[in-house]
């Protein structure tokens, strides 16, 4: 048993260390409902450490009772023993510490809870998310229209302001998970669900979705930018422009293969005679960090690659195959390049 | 009869009984007697045998999708091949492994430890294992041949629909869940029935050994929660196969449906693959304590809210659905209050073996990993019914871990323990003591390295069922120590292995009670003789074997198939009762239910032709066994 | 050690009523399981309905007639029902066959009506999701129904072909107490196929 204790301590070294920072990491909170969210892990850790100790510690000293037992006489009398009545005082006595311990755990999970719920949402942005096989559709709401501009795969969020997602799915069920900032709430067919971020530390962090959806749910990533509101607000202004005309012959020849080939009839590209929506939005594609849901970097040898051989990089996503020239090939990437 | 009683059964006495016995109950050893047998032990130790094959495939499974994790961006296994394999390998551990086998062991020993000649409707038991058995090899050959199931053992729906899941491979899940719950459900009513009406005369319930009473709970359990998931499986299969909408949301279906009914079995499920396990570590505990167990009606009552309780919790697989919070507030508590009988059970435990002498033998061994692993597990299960931790957790390696500290460490290390403790009784010989200790120990630290990384990778964001993940995010170092511990458990279960051939042959005789035990199934030889037991034990004591006096009853037949009943609460012996002789038609029966659960897939109207057959072998197998009329007359 | 005899059980009946025997048990265990399928799939219709509007969605309910002719003959059947019970506890021979005959055909009759029925319900199973619950319904019930028929007729064929002991006179109280449960489940089907779509439309 001093091993499983050695396990233990190693254990919980090894929770302290997985405490450093990550950008996909529930122990890095950099949003209120993960903060409070690691506040019940670490009374969790703490109630329930010291129940872990307290049965090995009764455990061990049982055997370490008991080895000495080994070499006493033989027990008189197996079915009844003298230690039954002070034994069944222990026993009262740790029911009622367990039902003490479940007490403050479940207090504790619902106060947070609470506080979850009145999560502050005064002047909360408003984005929808849609999720598809296996890409996210990012959609900035406004009650003005112009205002309002799509997405794919990536979140820009100012911080310390409140944002309220509304969350649904094209297809099957998915789940909606950014660990830095809070839970994750499910994306389910014919059903709207909502979750409140609070975003309070700058940086960018990791999303991935939860919930099994097939094939590829392994590669259905998002990335969620936490910045300053100035930051914030330069890039949505930069959003809510069409895409960039195309400024030099390759770039001209690559929107050409672009609405002429295969890709405008699912890609939208605003500002564009490309307007597909069964696949994602590439409007501003070129000022994403990452390409197809997390596979790749957005970037010449990434675009290249993935329009090589989409099903390589991601077998059985619905982008199909197109065989083009590589003549083609480099003008397509031209394009898609120059649309930050 | 006129003998006064008491009185001695002489030597020549029970020879001549025993030889009449065994030529009443003995199995043939033709090709065609194998496959007719109706006795428990035979069929009981088939479905061990078969549920630990499946233990291993699963575990093959498991060990494949460990290599394929153990570096980022592997390309050792395809998304498809491992989205198949990790379906396959949870649908084969819950379904094929864990709570066959359990009921497997209560097959094997619930007689025996009623002190019964046979299990009630035995030709059901033998039916029973047939139609788990098809069910198994359908599913795995259909996992050979690339049509294995694609969309995880729990096949949430619309993934798991027609439009998501074409083909057959979801069809062939589907139809498997129908063959294990059948065959579950035939064998918790045997074994209810058994329990409730075979026990020894004198074995009131209050001297039940903790092992029946989980055996009865789990049994009961099962009643109640297959029949959820049978009604899923149906639903699915019908909006695959005939168009129904159950989880269309198009046409007004709910895919929440499906995890309502899907959670409301598999919860409980846990606990029916749990529960039986508790029965064993109380039987291993009083042994090598040789001391009762502690405060005997506090186990009983925990065993029962154990069963009561695991009803009550299944919303807490579903919390971030978007249900409303207050009823996810419920569920937090209801979900905690498992962990009091649990943190009971767990004190008498211990406090047994501090008042005891324990001999510190394989068994017990196994049953002292079983409290530090599990112990361990059920705390992470804690934290995981609160609400807002339970959002960050769900769905990522912690659950992954939290689950097989509790499966594992909770059932499959009881049940190597129970192994290692019936083994003697099951085949005649002992285990190596020293291969168990080597197997006990490397499956502990094995299971500990491989399992206790996955807690800091779920924090730190992995989520599950994932076929890779990027380098970067820190997970790298966990997951390779997590496949190394997985490789020290395949030396483990090798050693197991190896371990039980070779004793098989060469280990030594066991006797019948090797290691002093209290319960009835130690009264009889090892292995036990066809019909278990010659006379039938009196139970006097909650500890039979453990006082000095062996009362028994006589006066069953014993030139025709008889078993006694007794009465429900003080089982007072209140009739005899012929015990069915083996027979084919179960065997038929079970051939033709598969035809027509195997047929359905490709045909819905296999139900209705594949019907025809099934009712010919049960008017077989229920035929009347009183003579016909006619060669009544024709005697007058 | 040596077995000490203390008592004898030849003298104990070799067959009973009830719950006395296991098979009863098991009997009850079947019960308990069907049950539970059936109280599940009513869950499944209050749940199904509790976000589709209207109910049913064409607005449509069953037809009344052959539901109300099926309800009523099902409750008439417990007369020739509780006669074979009381028969077989009598263990009556003559009066036991001729209750299981006018059950088996009593059976046959309503399985007729259930064709009606399922024409009188207004929807496919393949419609939407109402439809699908309905069918299911009536389709789970008429599977027990269609066990509990067969079984009574195979039971009538043995009164006659074979010796009828006590553990055939058992056989018989048992398939009364199913026949109980066939009829008494049919009651909250019968409601929520064909009164709540009424009542909640």
């Amino acid at each position: 048993m001093r091993r499983a204790a050695a396990w233990l301590a190693m254990g919980m070294a090894g929770l302290a260390l997985a405490a450093c920072s990550g950008a996909q990491d529930s122990l890095n909170p950099a949003g209120d409902q993960a903060a409070h969210t690691q506040d019940v892990w670490r009374l969790m850790l703490i109630v329930c450490g010291a129940m872990y100790v307290l049965v090995m510690a009764f455990l061990g000293w049982a055997l370490w009772r008991a080895r000495r037992a080994l070499d006493g006489p033989p027990l008189e009398d197996a079915v009844k023993s003298s230690a039954d009545a002070p034994m069944r005082n222990a026993l009262v006595g740790w029911t009622a510490l367990i039902i003490l311990g479940l007490g403050v755990l479940a207090v504790g999970s619902f106060l947070v809870d609470r506080s979850l719920a009145r999560a502050d949402t005064k002047d909360a942005l408003h984005i929808k998310i849609t999720g598809n096989q296996w890409w996210w559709q990012v959609e900035y709401q406004d009650p003005d229209p112009s205002r309002q501009f799509t997405t794919a795969n990536e979140l820009h969020l100012p911080a310390n302001r409140p944002a309220i997602l509304e969350l649904a799915a094209q297809d099957v069920i998915h789940s909606f998970w950014i660990p830095n900032l809070a839970g994750k709430e499910d994306l389910i067919p014919g059903r709207t669900n909502w979750l409140t971020l609070n975003p309070r530390r700058i940086g960018v962090y990791r999303g991935q979705c939860a919930e099994f959806c097939g094939l590829q749910h392994a590669q259905m990533a998002l990335d969620a930018t936490v910045e300053d509101p100035q930051a914030f607000e330069a890039w949505r202004q930069a959003q809510l422009k069409p895409a960039p005309p195309p400024s030099n012959d390759a770039q001209v020849r690559g929107q050409g293969v672009f609405i002429n080939g295969a890709c405008g009839s699912c890609h939208e590209i605003a500002g564009s005679d490309a307007h597909g929506r069964t696949g994602p939005d590439l409007t501003h594609l070129a000022s994403r960090r990452k390409l197809a849901a997390g596979a790749l970097p957005v970037g010449r040898d990434g675009l290249i690659a993935w329009l090589h051989d989409p099903q390589a990089i991601k077998p059985g996503n619905h982008m199909p195959l197109v065989h083009m020239s590589d003549q083609d090939l480099n003008d397509l990437v031209a394009y898609l390049q120059s649309l930050s | 009869m006129s003998a006064a009683y008491p009185r001695e059964v002489g030597a020549k006495e029970a020879e001549a009984l025993h030889a009449q016995l065994d030529a009443t109950w003995r199995t043939g050893t033709g090709f065609w007697d194998r496959l007719a047998t109706v006795d428990h032990k035979i069929v009981g130790r088939r479905y061990i045998v078969t549920g630990f094959v499946f233990f291993v495939l699963a575990g093959i499974l498991a060990v494949l999708m460990r290599l394929q994790l153990a570096t980022p961006q592997s390309g050792l296994i395809s998304a498809d091949r491992y989205n198949q394999i990790f379906s396959m390998h949870g649908t084969t551990m819950m379904f094929l492994f864990a709570v066959p086998i359990m009921e497997a062991m209560g097959v094997y020993l619930v007689p025996l430890m009623c002190g019964t000649r046979n299990i009630a409707y035995p030709r059901l038991n033998a039916y029973s294992y047939w139609v788990y058995l098809f069910g198994g090899v359908m599913i795995w050959v259909a996992f050979l041949l690339n049509v294995g199931p694609e969309t995880g053992w729990f096949s949430y729906v619309p993934l798991a629909g027609p439009e998501f899941s074409p083909g057959k491979r979801t069809d062939f899940w589907a139809q498997m869940i129908t063959f294990t719950e059948v065959s579950a459900l035939a064998v918790a009513a045997e074994l209810i029935a058994t329990i409730l009406k075979q026990r020894a005369p004198g074995m009131t319930l209050a001297r039940m050994p903790l092992f029946l009473w989980s055996i009865l709970v789990t049994s009961v359990m099962i009643l109640f929660a297959m029949p959820a998931v049978m009604l899923a499986s149906s639903f699915l299969i019908s909006d695959r196969l005939i168009g129904t909408h159950f989880y269309n949301p198009a046409e007004g279906g709910d895919p929440l449906l499906w995890q309502h009914l899907f959670w409301f079995f598999g919860h409980p499920e846990v606990y029916i693959i749990f529960v039986p396990a508790l029965g064993m570590v109380s039987s291993i505990v009083a042994t090598f304590a040789q001391r009762t167990i502690f405060a005997y009606p506090a186990m009983v009552m925990a065993l029962i809210g154990n069963g009561l309780l695991a009803f009550g919790l299944w919303v807490h697989h579903m919390f971030a659905t978007g249900l409303p919070r207050l009823g996810n507030s419920f569920y937090t508590s209801a979900s905690m209050t498992i962990a009091l009988p649990a943190g009971v059970q767990i004190f008498c435990w211990i406090a047994t073996l501090w008042d005891g002498k324990p001999r510190f033998k394989a068994p017990l061994l196994f049953v002292l990993g079983f409290v530090v692993i599990f112990v361990l597990g059920g705390l992470t299960g804690v934290m995981l019914a609160s609400v807002p931790l339970d959002l960050q957790l769900h769905d990522t390696y912690f659950v992954v871990a939290h689950f097989h500290y509790v499966l594992i460490g909770g059932a499959v290390f009881p049940l190597f323990g129970g192994f290692y403790y019936w083994f003697p009784k099951i085949t005649g010989r002992m285990l190596s003591e020293k291969a168990g200790a080597w197997n006990f120990w490397l499956f502990f630290v094995g299971f500990n390295v491989a399992f206790f990384p996955m807690h800091i990778l779920g924090l730190i964001g992995m989520p599950r069922r994932v076929y890779t993940y990027p380098a970067g995010l820190g997970w790298e170092l966990w997951n390779r120590i997590s496949t190394l511990g997985g490789l020290v458990i395949v030396v483990s279960v090798l050693i197991f292995i190896g371990n039980v051939t070779v004793s098989l042959r060469r280990g030594a005789l066991a006797g019948d009670n090797p290691w002093d035990a209290a319960t009835l199934e130690w009264a009889t030889t090892s292995p036990p003789p066809s019909y278990n037991f010659a006379h039938i034990p009196v139970v006097t004591t909650r500890e039979a074997l453990w006082s000095e006096d062996r009362p028994v009853m006589e006066g069953l037949k014993s030139e025709s198939r008889e078993v006694l009943c007794t009465s429900v609460l003080d089982a007072e012996p209140d009739m005899r009762h012929a015990s069915p002789k083996p027979s084919l038609w179960p065997l038929f029966t079970a051939l033709a239910t598969s035809a027509m659960f195997i047929g359905s897939i490709f045909h819905e109207w296999a139900l209705v032709w594949g019907s025809l057959p099934i009712v010919v072998g049960l008017i077989g197998w229920l035929w009347p066994t009183t003579p016909p009329k006619r060669q009544l007359e024709a005697a007058t | 050690m040596k077995a000490r005899v203390v008592g004898d059980v030849s003298m104990l009946p070799d067959g009973a009523f009830g719950s006395r025997t296991p098979i009863w048990w098991g009997l009850i265990c079947f019960i308990l399981i069907e049950g539970g399928g059936f109280a599940l799939a009513c869950g499944a219709y209050f749940f199904l309905m509790s976000h589709t509007e209207p109910w049913p969605p064409s607005r449509f309910p069953p037809d009344l007639p052959a539901g109300i002719a099926f309800t009523a003959l099902l409750l008439l059947s417990e007369i020739p029902n509780v006669f074979t019970k009381r028969a077989e506890k009598a263990q009556d021979e003559r009066a036991t066959q001729l209750g299981l005959i006018a059950a088996s055909f009593v059976g046959a009759l309503l399985l007729a009506i259930r064709w009606f029925e399922f024409h009188s319900l207004n929807v496919r199973w393949d419609d939407n999701a109402y439809g699908s619950i309905v069918w299911a319904l009536l389709f789970l019930h008429t599977v027990h129904l269609i066990t509990d028929w067969a079984d009574t007729v195979v039971l009538a064929v043995f009164t006659f072909t074979h010796e009828v002991d006590t553990n055939r006179f058992s056989d018989v109280a048992d398939n009364s107490l199913y026949w109980h449960f066939v009829v008494i489940a049919w009651l909250p089907i019968y409601a929520l196929i064909y009164w709540v779509p009424r009542l909640a439309g």
